[in-house]
């Protein structure tokens, strides 16, 4: 993964020079240990300071929303399907894009990382399979594979399903991965089994949402807990509006997310939300056998009426 | 320590329909607590924010002069969620003021001096508590000339018809009143817009002369030239802004431009003041 | 006021003693970061934390805090009037805050007792709150509190500095309200005659491991304007998602949102935690948004921190060093990095884009 980085930088030189693009949005080296920031550049000399490691975690798609300029995009799998759902609902034309696609064998979880040293984290250094995490009197190497952000760890589209260049030859798609289990965990509970476990994972929200905002399907002009006339959702902490908040919100992703994992990366506290988003992706699966932003072809069942359409839920 | 959240409770005594859309009422409130009144002690220029429990604050210039007693008296656009509840409600109900807040048009700078008052739409409303002021028989002396140019979209938009009428016939006080456009034959003042009407009838710049301007952006964007065409310094020039505000006492952060909160700092500034300052208002 | 010695041994019995009179806070272990939370039943407050995860703010001014009760009720006499809601400000002692964090209210507290208006809710809070921090012997590599007006043994802002020197802390005692906490706690015994220099010695040796820097030399002397539109800001704000972070987790953020919310006939004004980072946060009722793209408000932010308060009190940056949203930002906009951008900026001809 490490070798991307000096495809991207050179395919991202060429378009800018040849005028191909107005620029291109990937990331550069973050300030601190396993954070990168993502970075535009209009120029050959910055597309020199765009890079890619296992630290990429954020979904460059959420930058595309209603631009107007012809942008390269750096896009691994779930970041592609983004972009593809963009198209589909109008929030950039794909002949505004060259997507710069790469193939991804996953993002770390740096808060994984960090629980198992025993102190605080002042360098990370990367190599083809493992990392090392350095800090006062400390040195530990991890296998990537088990400090995966979860949602890497189960990931059935590591390559882009759209590209213009690819950054290297496609990766193995993981085989027999159960995506659900954790889903059908909160299913087997009962209500109050439930109720304690949203109750406990919802308690150190602090409504900044920043879930929301680094999801690249987010774009409302005014978000419903932002509307006052009337207003839906209070702004406070009541336990009631906080769900009210999640739980909405994974609705109207609902056949559109494609578990980036964006949002729990993002999110201050800690918050595993991606539990409800991946129950509607399952029913979505279950019931329409729709998996979000594989094709700009083909329109989200959301969208369409089909005469099969299952209905046995209309009672 | 006074908690300044806490609104005076007031009773809606009067509302009055002014403009022909029906977007603009004047209130009339009376305290319940009679003490509150000299608690609410204002200046012309200032602000309050007017209360209403279950629905919000919004800040709103106080229409009335501090020379009329017994009362305080709002003129609100229907505009969002608490003003078109208020527009709802009527005599006899009960909400809250809190106030008097920001800072006041310079009086005490302007003793002596001519006085242009330029206003535009519905933002006339602490200009009338000015003149009302300025005009009566106390304060009438301590000011030179005092012009004022007023214009509003129809000859139905403007503010307090009546009471322009009875300045108009006062020799005191010169009055241009303006529209954008009418239709109606009978109308005898002036047709133009209010930078226009500025320019033709302002008096010269001079040492001596402030201009109050307050207007809808757009207004204020084509008049200042104006003013600058005359020769009108930009320290002398006052006008009052308007921001999105909650507590309205300089803590919550929501109405701050550069270093100043226009609810606290403001929201009367001098030309010269909002030079150094972002246009983010 | 003087220095005392607290056999580490006595330290749990001490804080049992204090909490007859004190509410305790500190330090506890949550999941996996560290938050404020009441000390009860005997809990300790883990003061191998180097910081917790959002800052101690929420202590004096939380998240959401009712200001009154009304009733919509017109049955009632008192119907529509605001009502004050009953608070508890007993005595409370925070115990472990860092210096940092102490600074931090200090700041805060210009802008909520002025002479024009002093915020109650806030006031009261801080006021009836003794701090008790405790040095940081090992600062984290984001931490850049010497450059940005505190130091990591700083005692602006606290009641008493605990300092760990191995055994036992060396309690320097600052205030009043500092010497009432020790005597409720009954920790007595005098320090060792070199307690003072062996302090300084620590405090040295801690500002000494502070890697990380800001410098704010010129920022008081650029003109706001040429700031204002300098070309960086697209640069600075384009990875940005505006989502509050930032603000949250920051010490001296302090805006807010008075929000109603009723249910059926009796209802609460509160005031709620709001952040300049949200498009609403300007949006006038007519539609007009002065800062109504997200360039806008990202400048506000690094403006109003590094360059309107310094103009405004003329005390340093609004600013503590704290390094949290650094750690938090989910795509890493680095105050330090803006901050050094701002106070290196030589105007050039070219401008922002955006007014």
């Amino acid at each position: 993964m490490l070798s991307y980085t000096e495809k991207i930088r050179e395919i991202a030189g060429r378009l800018l020079a040849s005028g191909a693009v107005d620029m291109v949005i990937g990331f550069r080296q973050g300030t601190i240990p396993m954070m990168n920031e993502p970075h535009f550049a209009k120029t050959p000399a910055e597309a020199a300071k765009l890079m890619w490691d296992s630290h990429c975690g954020i979904n460059l798609a959420n930058y595309l929303t209603d631009r107007k300029e012809r942008i390269g995009i750096v896009a691994k799998g779930c970041d592609s399907r983004n972009i593809v759902t963009h198209i589909i609902e109008n929030k950039i034309k794909r002949e505004q894009l060259v997507v710069i696609g790469v193939p991804c064998r996953g993002m770390v979880d740096k808060r994984k990382i960090a629980m198992k040293c025993p102190g605080e984290i002042t360098e990370v250094i990367e190599n083809e399979t493992g990392l090392t995490a350095k800090g006062n009197g400390f040195s530990q190497a991890f296998e990537k594979k088990d400090v995966l952000q979860h949602n890497c760890s189960l990931c059935i589209h590591r390559n882009p399903v759209i590209h213009d260049e690819m950054v290297a030859p496609p990766v193995e798609e993981q085989k027999d991965v159960d995506r659900y289990a954790d889903v059908r965990a909160v299913e087997a509970m009962n209500p109050e089994q439930r109720w304690k476990y949203f109750e406990d994972l919802l308690s150190p929200c602090v409504r900044c949402h920043a879930c929301r905002n680094a999801c690249p399907l987010c774009y409302c002009p005014t978000c419903f807990v932002d509307e006052s006339r009337p207003q839906w959702v209070g702004k406070g902490q009541d336990a009631s509006d906080v769900r009210t908040f999640h739980f909405l919100r994974a609705y109207h992703c609902a056949g559109r997310c494609t578990d980036c994992g964006a949002c729990e990366r993002a999110c201050p506290v800690g918050i595993n939300m991606r539990v409800f988003t991946k129950k509607l992706e399952k029913d979505c699966l279950d019931l329409f056998g729709w998996e979000a932003g594989l094709s700009p072809e083909v329109r989200p069942p959301l969208d369409v009426y089909r005469p099969n359409d299952p209905n046995d839920f209309i009672k | 320590m006074r908690n300044p959240y806490l609104p005076y409770p007031v009773r809606i005594d009067a509302i009055s329909v002014e403009t022909e859309d029906k977007n603009l009422k004047t209130f009339k409130f009376v305290f319940l607590n009679p003490a509150d009144e000299q608690k609410f002690a204002y200046k012309a220029g200032q602000f309050a924010e007017l209360s209403v429990a279950g629905k919000g604050e919004i800040p709103i210039g106080i229409a009335s002069s501090p020379t009329e007693k017994g009362f305080a008296m709002f003129t609100v656009n229907k505009v969002g969620l608490v003003s078109s509840f208020l527009h709802s409600m009527k005599v006899g109900d009960v909400m809250g003021l809190r106030g008097p807040m920001g800072n006041w048009y310079p009086w005490e700078r302007m003793e002596g001096k001519n006085v242009v008052i330029i206003g535009g739409g519905f933002a006339f409303t602490t200009l009338r508590s000015s003149i009302i002021y300025m005009l009566h028989p106390d304060n009438r002396k301590k000011f030179k000339d005092i012009h004022v140019i007023y214009g509003a979209r129809t000859p139905g938009m403007l503010l307090y018809r009546e009471e322009l009428a009875d300045w108009e016939r006062r020799d005191d006080i010169h009055m241009h009143i303006t529209v954008d456009g009418t239709s109606d034959p009978n109308w005898k003042y002036n047709v133009g817009f209010v930078p226009a009407i500025t320019e033709k009838k302002a008096p010269p710049a001079g040492n001596d002369t402030y201009a109050i301007v307050c207007g809808p952006p757009i207004m204020i964007k084509f008049t200042q030239p104006v003013l600058d065409k005359l020769g009108y310094p930009h320290d002398k020039i006052i006008m009052s802004l308007e921001n999105r505000m909650k507590c309205g006492i300089g803590m919550c952060g929501r109405c701050n431009i550069g270093k100043e909160f226009v609810c606290k700092d403001g929201p009367v500034f001098t030309l010269e003041q909002l030079n150094q300052t972002p246009r983010e208002y | 006021m003087k220095t005392i010695k607290i056999e580490k041994s006595q330290w749990a019995s001490g804080l049992e003693k204090a909490s007859k009179a004190f509410r305790l806070i500190g330090p506890v272990k949550e999941k996996e970061f560290h938050s404020f939370k009441p000390l009860t039943n005997g809990a300790q407050p883990d003061l191998t934390c180097l910081n917790t995860r959002l800052s101690p703010k929420s202590l004096v001014y939380p998240q959401s805090e009712v200001m009154f009760n009304y009733s919509l009720d017109e049955g009632r006499e008192d119907h529509h009037q605001m009502k004050e809601a009953a608070k508890d400000y007993s005595p409370k002692a925070v115990i472990g805050i860092r210096p940092c964090d102490a600074k931090a209210f200090a700041l805060v507290r210009m802008n909520f007792d002025t002479p024009d208006y002093q915020d109650p809710y806030w006031l009261r809070a801080y006021e009836s709150t003794t701090w008790v921090g405790l040095g940081c012997t090992s600062p984290c590599s984001s931490c850049f509190c010497t450059s940005a007006g505190c130091g990591p043994y700083h005692e602006e802002g606290l009641d008493v500095l605990l300092a760990d020197a191995g055994d036992h802390y060396l309690a320097k005692i600052l205030t009043e309200k500092g010497a009432t906490f020790i005597d409720a706690a009954g920790w007595k015994a005098a320090a060792p005659k070199d307690a003072d220099k062996a302090l300084a010695a620590m405090r040295a040796a801690a500002e000494a491991k502070i890697t990380s820097f800001v410098q704010t030399d010129r920022l008081k002397a650029l003109p706001n304007n040429d700031l204002y539109s300098a070309s960086f800001w697209e640069d600075v704000s384009f990875a940005c998602i505006n989502c509050g972070t930032c603000t949250y987790s920051c010490p001296t953020c302090w805006c807010f949102d008075i929000q109603d919310e009723t249910r059926g006939t009796s209802g609460v004004r509160m005031k709620n935690w709001d952040s300049c980072m949200y498009p609403l946060f300007t949006l006038h009722g007519t539609g007009h948004n002065p800062r109504g793209t997200k360039l806008h408000r990202v400048r506000q932010r690094f403006m109003h921190k590094l360059k309107y308060f310094v103009d405004k009190y003329d005390k340093g940056i609004q600013c503590v060093g704290c390094g949290r949203c650094v750690r938090l930002c989910p795509v890493n906009i680095d105050i330090r990095r803006v901050c050094n951008m701002m106070n290196g900026f030589a105007a050039s001809g070219e401008a922002c884009a955006i007014e």
